[in-house]
C-alpha cells in the first residue's frame, strides 16, 4: 500500500461530534436548516431569476413567463404526466449523488453512469429476443443497473486503493463514457439499420417500460408519456431510505462519511464502504439511464442523458441528501424543466433561465448564511463541507 | 547476520518504496508498449511515410520508412522500460512520458499513413489551436490551486469569456472584447472566491455552481439577444495573426509559434511570467505558502484572505481571456456551450502538469496533439476509431491521479477553507 500523507488537519472536538450526531440522527437537526432554508432558497432563486427575465424582456415579461412556467408544469393531466416523467431519472440520479454525499464522496459522475447504464439496458433491450415481456424488462433494467454500477465502481476502486480523488476520476469518466457511446453507436451490430447517424436499434416492446396513465378517462390519455419507471424510482427511494437509516450497511456508510478515521477504528472497512457506495451510486444512475432508454426514447442516442446527471448534483444538495428531500427536489426540478418548455413557447423566455435558477438554488443552499441574510432567519449553521479537497 | 550483509541498492535507500513501485509499473508499461509498437506497427509495415513540413507538397518533406520508424520507437520504449525498472527517472518521469507519447504518436502515424504523405505542419497548427484554450484554463487552475482554492469552474470561466468576447468584440472592438472577456472570467472567479473564502462553501460545489451558472447565463442571453440580432451583438470576426518580424521567418517553428494571433503570444508570455512569478518572486512565495500552510503564512503576517482573493480573480481573468479565443481567435461567433468540456481538459492538464505553469502548458500541448491526431486519422481513414483518441486526455488524467505513474501532489491546503484564529 502507498503511504497516505496525513493532509487533513485535525478539527476541534466539538463541531466534529455535533456533525456526527447530525449525520447519524438527522431528525435532531434544526427544522430551519432542513426545510425552511431549502424552501426560502427556491423562492429567492425564483425572484432572482425574475430579474434576469426583466433584464432582457422588461418588467412586464415576468408575470406571463412565470404563469406559463406554473401552468405548464402542474395544470392539467398532460402537464402532471410530463412533470412525473422528467422527475423519474432525476429522482434516481439524485439518489445516486445523495448516497455519495452521505458517505463523504462527491459523485460528479452520475451523467456518465447514466450513459453507460442506459446503453447497456438498451443493448439488452434490443439484442435479446424471445424473452417474455416482464422478464425481458427486468433483465434489461438489471443490465442498466450493472452497467452503471461498473462505471461507478471504477472511481470507488481507485479512491479506495490508490487515493485518486473521485471528483477528478468521475469527471474524466463522464467524458470517456460520452466518447464510448459515440463509438459503440456506430458499430454495425448496434446501429439502427439504414441510419448513418449514431443511434441504436429500437428496444423491443417486451423490454419497454409500460405507460401508467393511459387508462385515465381523458381525451388524449394514450399520449401521456409517464411510465412505470416513476413508481420504480419511488420504490427505490424508499429502499435507499431503509438502506441509509435502518440498515447496518447504511450506518457504516454514514459513519465513513462523517469521520473516516473514527469509522476505521470502529472496525468498519472504509475502503470496502467506499467501493460499495460508489457501485450503488453508479447502479442508481445506471437505472436512471435505463429509464430514459427503455421508457422515454426506446433507443440509445448521443446526449440521451441530457445533463440530468449534473442536475442531480443540485437537487441532491437541495434535498439535503435525504431520500425524501431528493424525491421532492426532483419533482420540483422536473416541473421547472417541463414548465420551462411552456415558458419558452408561450412567453418567449428562454428555457435556459431554468439553469440559472438551479445554479442560484445551489448557491443559496451551499451558503446558508446568504439565505439567512436575505430573510433574516435566526440560527447558525456553517456551510457544510462535503469534500476535503484533493488530498485524501 | 545474513540480513546485514545483503547488498542494498543505494538508490533504493533514498527512494520511497511507493516511488520504486510506481517506477517499476511504468517500466513494465513501457516494455508492453515496446512490444505492441513492434508487433502492430513495425512488423510487416512496408512503404515510406512522407511528413510534410512546408505549406505545399515538396516544400520541406521528410521521408521515413514507416516500419523503421516504428522499430526505432519500439527500441526507445524498451530502453526507457529498462531505465524505469532499474533506477527510475525521478522528476523527469512525466516529461519523458510526454516525449514518449509523442514518439508513440509518430510511430502510429507512420503506420497509419504508410505509403502516403501527411502534413505535419498542419497537424501542429491544429494542435496549437486546440491546446490554446486548454492551456489558459490549466494556467487559471494553477493560479487558483496554488493558493489553496480548487477551481472546478474553469469551464464556466472560459464560457463566460467566450460570450463576453463576442458581445463586446462586436459592439466596441475586438481588443475591448478581449478585455471584457478577462473581466467576465474575473467576475465569475470573484463569485467563486466569495463563496469559497468568505462563505466557506465547499469549493467543489462552488465550482460546479460557477459552471452551471455560466452555462445558464450565456445560453439564456444568447437565446434572448444574440440569436435574433447576430449582426449587432455576435459578429466580432476573428483576430488576424500577427507575424513577428524575424522569428516568424524561421522555417518550421516560425510558422507555428511566431505567426499566430495575440492569444498564443500572450499564452507564451503568461507561462514564462507565471513560472518566474510563482517560483522567483515574493508574491509567488507568499502565494505558495498560503496554498501549502495558510496558518503558518498567517502567523508570518501574510494576509491569507487577500492573497486568495487576488490570485483566484487573476486566475479567472486568465480563463476568461482564454475563453475569448473561442470567439475572437477561432470561430468568430458565440454558440451555446461552445467550450464543450475544454475547461475540464484544462483541469486535467493542470493535474498532469503537476500544478506547474510549464507542466500545465506542456500537458495542454500533448492533449492538443491528441486532438489533431484524431482529425488526421479521420482524414487518413485508418480504421482506428477517433473516439479512442478523444478519450486519451481523460484516461491519462485518471492514470496520473491514481499515482500509477509518478506522484501528482496538489498544494497541501488545496480545497480547505481558512478560518482565522
Amino acid at each position: 500500500m502507498t503511504e497516505k500523507p496525513d493532509g487533513v488537519t485535525p478539527e476541534p472536538e466539538q463541531p466534529r461530534r455535533s456533525r456526527l450526531r447530525e449525520r447519524i440522527a438527522p431528525r435532531d437537526v434544526d427544522w430551519r436548516s432542513l426545510v425552511l432554508i431549502p424552501l426560502l432558497a427556491v423562492i429567492a432563486a425564483l425572484v432572482l431569476g425574475a430579474l434576469f427575465i426583466a433584464a432582457t424582456g422588461g418588467w412586464g415579461a415576468i408575470s406571463p413567463a412565470y404563469s406559463a412556467l406554473f401552468t405548464g408544469a402542474f395544470v392539467g393531466w398532460r402537464s402532471i404526466s410530463e412533470t412525473m416523467l422528467e422527475a423519474t431519472p432525476l429522482i434516481l440520479a439524485g439518489l445516486s449523488v445523495a448516497i455519495g454525499f452521505k458517505a463523504g464522496l462527491f459523485n460528479i459522475g452520475a451523467e456518465g453512469q447514466m450513459v453507460v447504464g442506459g446503453f447497456t439496458a438498451a443493448l439488452v433491450g434490443f439484442s435479446i429476443e424471445g424473452l417474455p415481456p416482464v422478464i425481458h424488462l427486468l433483465v434489461a433494467l438489471s443490465a442498466g443497473i450493472l452497467g452503471g454500477a461498473l462505471w461507478g465502481f471504477i472511481p470507488g476502486l481507485l479512491r479506495a486503493k490508490t487515493g485518486a480523488h473521485e471528483v477528478i476520476t468521475t469527471i474524466m469518466l463522464n467524458f470517456v463514457a460520452f466518447r464510448l457511446l459515440d463509438y459503440v453507436l456506430k458499430l454495425p451490430r448496434i446501429q439502427k439499420a439504414g441510419r448513418l447517424d449514431p443511434i441504436s436499434k429500437e428496444v423491443l416492446t417486451s423490454a419497454r417500460l409500460p405507460k401508467i396513465l393511459s387508462w385515465l378517462p381523458v381525451e388524449d390519455a394514450g399520449r401521456f408519456r409517464v411510465h412505470l419507471g416513476f413508481i420504480i424510482a419511488l420504490l427505490v427511494a424508499g429502499f435507499i431510505y431503509w438502506l441509509l437509516f435502518k440498515s447496518s450497511i447504511g450506518f457504516e456508510f454514514r459513519a465513513v462519511g462523517s469521520n473516516p478515521s473514527a469509522a476505521k477504528y470502529g472496525g468498519i472497512s472504509v475502503a470496502g464502504s467506499i467501493m460499495l457506495v460508489m457501485a450503488i451510486a453508479g447502479g442508481l444512475s445506471g437505472l436512471a439511464g435505463a429509464n430514459e432508454t427503455l421508457g422515454v426514447l426506446g433507443n440509445a442516442q448521443p446526449g440521451f442523458s441530457a445533463q440530468k446527471g449534473f442536475d442531480a448534483i443540485a437537487l441532491a444538495l437541495l434535498g439535503r441528501s435525504h431520500p425524501l428531500g431528493v424525491v421532492l427536489s426532483a419533482v420540483l426540478f422536473g416541473a421547472l424543466r417541463v414548465g420551462g418548455r411552456a415558458m419558452q413557447v408561450q412567453a418567449d423566455v428562454g428555457i435556459d433561465l431554468i439553469i440559472i435558477v438551479q445554479a442560484l438554488i445551489i448557491v443559496l443552499i451551499a451558503a446558508p448564511e446568504l439565505v439567512r441574510a436575505i430573510f433574516r432567519v435566526k440560527g447558525t449553521s456553517d456551510a457544510e463541507q462535503l469534500t476535503r479537497g484533493w488530498s485524501v | 547476520m545474513e540480513r546485514l550483509t545483503a547488498a542494498v541498492d543505494p538508490l533504493d535507500l533514498v527512494r520511497a518504496p511507493a516511488e520504486v513501485r510506481r517506477a517499476r509499473i511504468l517500466g513494465v508499461i513501457y516494455l508492453v508498449l515496446a512490444l505492441i509498437v513492434y508487433w502492430f506497427f513495425a512488423r510487416g509495415t512496408e512503404g515510406d511515410v512522407v511528413f510534410r513540413l512546408g505549406d505545399k507538397p515538396g516544400d520541406l518533406d521528410i521521408t521515413l520508412p514507416a516500419g523503421g520508424l516504428a522499430t526505432f520507437a519500439s527500441v526507445v520504449f524498451a530502453f526507457l522500460g529498462g531505465m524505469q525498472i532499474a533506477k527510475g527517472l525521478g522528476k523527469w518521469t512525466n516529461i519523458v512520458l510526454a516525449a514518449a507519447l509523442g514518439l508513440l504518436a509518430f510511430a502510429f502515424l507512420g503506420w497509419a499513413a504508410a505509403g502516403k504523405s501527411l502534413s505535419l505542419i498542419g497537424m501542429l497548427d491544429i494542435s496549437i489551436a486546440a491546446a490554446t484554450p486548454v492551456a489558459f484554463g490549466a494556467l487559471s487552475g494553477v493560479m487558483c490551486e496554488r493558493v489553496g482554492v480548487i477551481n472546478i469552474g474553469i469551464e464556466g470561466m472560459l464560457l463566460s469569456g467566450a460570450f463576453m468576447g463576442a458581445v463586446m468584440g462586436t459592439i466596441v472592438s475586438p481588443l475591448v472584447g478581449i478585455l471584457g472577456a478577462a473581466l467576465a472570467g474575473g467576475l465569475m472567479a470573484l463569485g467563486l472566491a466569495v463563496l469559497a473564502i468568505k462563505y466557506r462553501v465547499d469549493q467543489i460545489i462552488a465550482g460546479v455552481v460557477i459552471n452551471i451558472f455560466a452555462l445558464g447565463l450565456t445560453s439564456f442571453l444568447s437565446a434572448q439577444l444574440l440569436v435574433e440580432n447576430a449582426s449587432e451583438y455576435n459578429n466580432p470576426g476573428v483576430l488576424r495573426s500577427i507575424k513577428i518580424p524575424v522569428l516568424g521567418d524561421i522555417p518550421i517553428l516560425g510558422r507555428i509559434f511566431f505567426d499566430q494571433n495575440i492569444f498564443i503570444y500572450v499564452l507564451f508570455i503568461l507561462v514564462i511570467v507565471m513560472t518566474y512569478g510563482l517560483f522567483r518572486t515574493r508574491w509567488g512565495l507568499r502565494s505558495r505558502a498560503v496554498g501549502e500552510h495558510p496558518k503558518a503564512a498567517d502567523t508570518l503576517g501574510i494576509n491569507v484572505f487577500r492573497t486568495r482573493y487576488i490570485n483566484v480573480v487573476l486566475g479567472g481573468m486568465i480563463a476568461g481571456f482564454g475563453g475569448a479565443y473561442f470567439t475572437l481567435g477561432s470561430v468568430g461567433a458565440f454558440n451555446e456551450n461552445m467550450t464543450a468540456g475544454r475547461g475540464f481538459i484544462g483541469l486535467a492538464a493542470m493535474i498532469f502538469g503537476r500544478w506547474h505553469p510549464v507542466g500545465a502548458f506542456a500537458a495542454a500541448l500533448v492533449f492538443g496533439f491528441a486532438d489533431s491526431l484524431q482529425v488526421q486519422l479521420s482524414i487518413l481513414n485508418a480504421g482506428i476509431p477517433s473516439e479512442f483518441l478523444l478519450m486519451a486526455p481523460y484516461l491519462v488524467t485518471i492514470v496520473v491521479v491514481a499515482g500509477v505513474v509518478g506522484v501528482a501532489r496538489p498544494p497541501a491546503a488545496d480545497g480547505q477553507p481558512y478560518v482565522k484564529g
